[in-house]
């Protein structure tokens, strides 16, 4: 530990009752996080783009996500540069609806991004009500900063793995390490167990 | 050490540091927090004084809700431990024995590593002519008034221009603008000097001054850069 | 101004620290070219985007990443994919 800077605290509040994941602090703002220009995709042209280990392609223009059923899910997100934001209220079409009828064996998934941003996770994950491709956050369509028109969300990982501004997933047979995962993130990425990087 | 403000949010502090290398004009610093509870917070800043032994100026803009900034500048108390990392930095430095003409414009907070040229400049005995242009918001909230207006009068080669982009002072000639070609072309030197230009301030604004300079024919290799991004500092 | 928001990004000045961590040389005064387009230039004219989790440096031509840094509480992982060849000044 560094030298102590009496009377520092850092923009933390008081988490109060609710119990945090280890070494996350409170915040009330929503930080905007971005490894690169902010991409701005014209909703005509938008798509998402589903492509299995067999190179099978599954795709959804916009108007055809949004005459999917939609969900309203309330999360807690947690950033794993330590801030986590509680009760953040979206709306989206959960993955189970894209990805019931996808023909596949693959284990693993890679998220890709306009703008070029990748992620990996198990497929498991993006299953059984736990992960949405959201396109509005409190009441708002989805703003750029915050990955609009479409974000993945997957808020029992850490917050990289709900990748902005999604636009394709990549079925996989064996794992592949994405943006973050590649320069020692973890490759899981659960904030209760607090797999920051790897090896945690 | 001690401290002093500047305007009503900006605090310089004056820290002895042991064993310092000395420093160049316009290198920074990295400033590291850490909390009892080992909570840290890093944030970057230029170093605002010419080399002078052990001697470390630092000024601080308050950035609302920045915890960093907001410790720097409230909490801190003449004589608390900071953690500091540098002096790093060779890209945006003036070096006294530089023998071309310098245009220093300076956004807010951006005079600060600007102001440590100025100073290295008379402390160095360099009588290479400099200019600068400060674009401040209003007449309140320019760093080191007193001092520029001094060295204006005294350092013979020094030119200070300022450019209000809220409200100017009474009187003034101009009604509030931002600088641009006008300011820049008036107060600037013409590219055929072949000046060596430091742009330091918000994104923004190094991103608009640095693009008209070299619109005005300013070889981009000699416009160098700073950018202080709203970091939540 | 013009309205239009303008990406939250700073020069490559701010990698002088965190690349002192690891290099004896100040590596932002050395010329980098991007794998992607061939611009040269100072690591120090970089755009660094650093509000994520490590920290990003895009070419100012191109946008590609040229470098990228993440620093565990042990480790530093450092990407330079993107950048062909860094030519470093050394005292002759």
């Amino acid at each position: 530990m560094g030298i102590v800077s009496p009377g520092f605290r850092g923009r933390r509040r008081p988490a109060g009752a609710t119990e945090l994941p280890p070494g996350q602090y409170l915040t009330e703002d929503f930080p905007v996080l971005s490894a690169g220009p902010t991409p701005r995709v014209p909703l005509d042209r938008w798509e998402l783009l589903v492509t299995t280990e067999t190179d099978q392609q599954y795709r959804w223009t916009w108007s055809e996500l949004m005459s999917l059923p939609t969900e309203s899910p309330v999360v807690d997100l947690h950033c794993v540069t330590k801030w986590s934001k509680l009760a953040t209220a979206w709306e989206g079409v959960s993955l189970d609806a894209l990805l019931g009828g996808v023909e596949t064996a693959a284990e693993y998934a890679l998220v890709s991004s306009y703008g070029g941003y990748t992620t990996n996770l198990p497929l498991a994950d993006l299953l059984d009500g736990r992960a949405w491709i959201a396109f509005r956050y409190d009441g708002r369509d989805l703003v750029p900063e915050h990955g609009g028109p479409a974000r993945l969300l997957v808020p029992h990982l850490y917050l990289w793995k709900s990748a902005k501004w999604v636009r394709g997933i990549r079925l996989l047979v064996r794992d592949r390490p994405g943006f973050w995962e590649t320069a020692g993130y973890h490759d899981y990425g659960d904030p209760w167990r607090e797999q920051r990087y790897q090896g945690d | 050490m001690a401290a002093r403000d500047e305007t009503p949010s900006a605090r310089t502090l004056v820290l002895d540091v042991p064993d310092w290398p000395g420093h160049q004009a316009g290198q920074h610093v990295d400033v590291r927090l850490t909390a009892e509870d080992g909570y840290t917070a890093q944030r970057s800043y230029s170093i605002a004084n010419a080399a002078d032994g052990g001697r470390l100026e630092l000024t601080v803009q308050r950035v609302p809700e920045g915890e960093v900034s907001e410790y720097l500048t409230g909490v801190y108390r003449v004589g608390d431990p900071v953690e500091i990392r540098g002096p790093v930095g060779g890209w945006f430095v003036w070096r006294p024995a530089e023998p071309d003409p310098v245009l220093l414009v300076g956004g807010g907070s951006g005079i600060v590593p600007l102001m440590a040229m100025i100073r290295a400049r008379k402390a160095g005995g360099s009588r290479v002519p400099f200019r600068l242009i400060y674009s401040v918001r209003s007449p309140e909230d320019g760093y080191y008034a007193d001092e520029l207006r001094t060295r204006a009068r005294d350092d013979s080669g020094l030119d200070v221009a300022y450019v209000y982009t809220r409200r100017a002072p009474r009187n003034w000639p101009e009604p509030p603008r931002r600088v641009g070609v006008a300011a820049l072309n008036t107060a600037g030197w013409p590219p055929e000097l072949a000046p060596l230009c430091y742009v330091c301030g918000p994104t923004g604004f190094v991103e608009t001054v640095a693009d008209t300079l070299v619109a005005l024919g300013h070889d981009p290799a000699r416009v160098r850069t700073e950018r202080f991004g709203p970091t939540g500092g | 101004m013009t309205g239009e928001r303008i990406d939250d990004y700073l020069d490559g000045n701010d990698l002088a620290g965190p690349l002192a961590e690891l290099f004896a040389v100040d590596v932002t005064v050395a010329t980098g070219r991007c794998a992607s387009c061939g611009l040269a230039g100072p690591v120090a004219m970089l755009r660094v985007y650093p509000h994520a989790p490590g920290l990003v440096a895009r070419c100012p031509g191109c946008e590609e990443v040229m470098l990228r840094l993440v620093r565990t509480p042990d480790r530093a992982y450092l990407d330079l994919r993107g950048m062909l060849t860094l030519a470093i000044p050394l005292p002759a």
